[in-house]
């Protein structure tokens, strides 16, 4: 069920889109960086090993992400301590 | 083209979306039972909950032409004190011969923990029992793959049939297992977690559209209540026919949804 578009209607259409996303990325990485505090966050170096994966020039780069960014252990947790996600996998305290 | 909205949480919206949906062609919704941002400090509070689901929305969506339905359980955000959440289970069969519900849900885990698995194996018992539909809330961001897993063998352990199961919230990295695995799956169109309607139709793509549907899940957060037509415009700007477009967002809503006897459409 591929779409009707070509690569040139893809690009042109969804290009500047995601050109502003990137920048946004960028900016956002220029914002922590300001804050001129060296202690790193897990979050951030997820999404630094996301944008690895984004050079990585294979199909299916959405669900590597997604891969990189899930826990990936198998059993149920004691207990739920909080209701929130991270949107990446904290480090094992 | 009317479309179906299967999953949104209209008590946390607004009169004017309802009139919004319907212009845009929504001729009915499916509401499930969920976390209302804070915990209910009794389960009286759920009985008004399912009062307000049962009797206040219907009417208020009949306003505009919408068929309101929903679902009712203990959401898994609230399940981790398993005492609190079994007094609340024991009230649900008290409402589900109600014409508008359609089973249990939208259960499923959180944090993916112990105590929210028990909540969730007694809910898939009790919609086993009597024979329920059941609608799933997989977990979010890092939680969604174990979590994921986790709720399709809890329910492989029953004897629900899954094509009587729709697992929500599904996105690259989950589709292809519920889909393979015989669930129905549904595709939530958030605008920063979960799925864009562009990431949507790519998944619709990939996959196409058998068992497959889309939704809003329009609540309290972040969400569009719009989110689904958004998502046909999207197709159809790709070039994809009419027959997919109501494929994905009426005519597999309409099949799976009435399995329950209890679904129309007006």
């Amino acid at each position: 069920m591929a779409s009707n578009m070509t690569k040139e209607a893809i690009v042109d259409r969804y290009f500047l889109e995601h050109r502003a996303k990137v920048l946004d990325i960028a900016a956002f990485l220029d914002r922590v960086d300001r804050t001129a505090d060296g202690v790193s966050d897990f979050r951030i170096e997820a999404l630094l090993s996301c944008i690895k994966e984004l050079q990585s020039g294979k199909e299916g780069r959405t669900q590597r992400i997604l891969n990189l960014l899930s826990d990936q252990t198998t059993e149920p947790i004691e207990f739920a301590g909080m209701k929130g996600a991270s949107g990446a996998v904290p480090p094992v305290s | 083209m009317p479309y179906i909205d299967p999953h949104i949480h209209m008590v946390s919206r607004t009169t004017d979306d309802y009139q919004r949906m319907a212009q845009a062609g929504c001729v009915a919704i499916t509401e499930p039972a969920f976390w209302a941002g804070f915990d209910r400090s009794s389960a009286q509070g759920f009985v008004d909950y399912y009062r307000q689901l049962t009797d206040t929305e219907p009417k208020r969506a009949a306003t505009y032409g919408i068929n309101h339905h929903c679902w009712l359980c203990i959401n898994p955000k609230e399940a981790e004190d398993v005492g609190f959440a079994r007094e609340v289970i024991s009230i649900i069969p008290d409402f589900l011969d109600c014409e508008n519900v359609l089973g249990i849900g939208e259960i499923g885990l959180n944090k993916n923990s112990k105590n929210e698995l028990i909540i969730l194996e007694e809910q898939l018992a009790l919609a086993q029992r009597l024979d329920q539909l059941v609608l799933v809330h997989t977990p979010h961001l890092e939680d969604k793959l174990k979590g994921t897993n986790l709720i399709m063998d809890a329910i492989d352990n029953t004897s629900i049939d899954p094509g009587r199961v729709l697992i929500d919230h599904v996105e690259e990295h989950t589709v292809r297992a519920v889909l393979d695995r015989g669930f129905w799956a549904g595709m939530t169109l958030y605008p920063d977690s979960k799925c864009t309607p562009q990431r949507a139709a790519d998944i619709i793509e990939i996959h196409g559209t058998d068992r497959l549907w889309i939704n809003s899940a329009g609540d309290w957060g972040p969400s569009d209540p719009l989110a689904v037509p958004k998502c046909r415009v999207e197709l159809a700007s790709r070039g994809h026919s009419q027959a997919i477009i109501n494929t994905i967002s009426y005519d597999n809503p309409l099949s799976f949804l009435s399995q329950s006897g209890k679904f129309s459409v007006k």
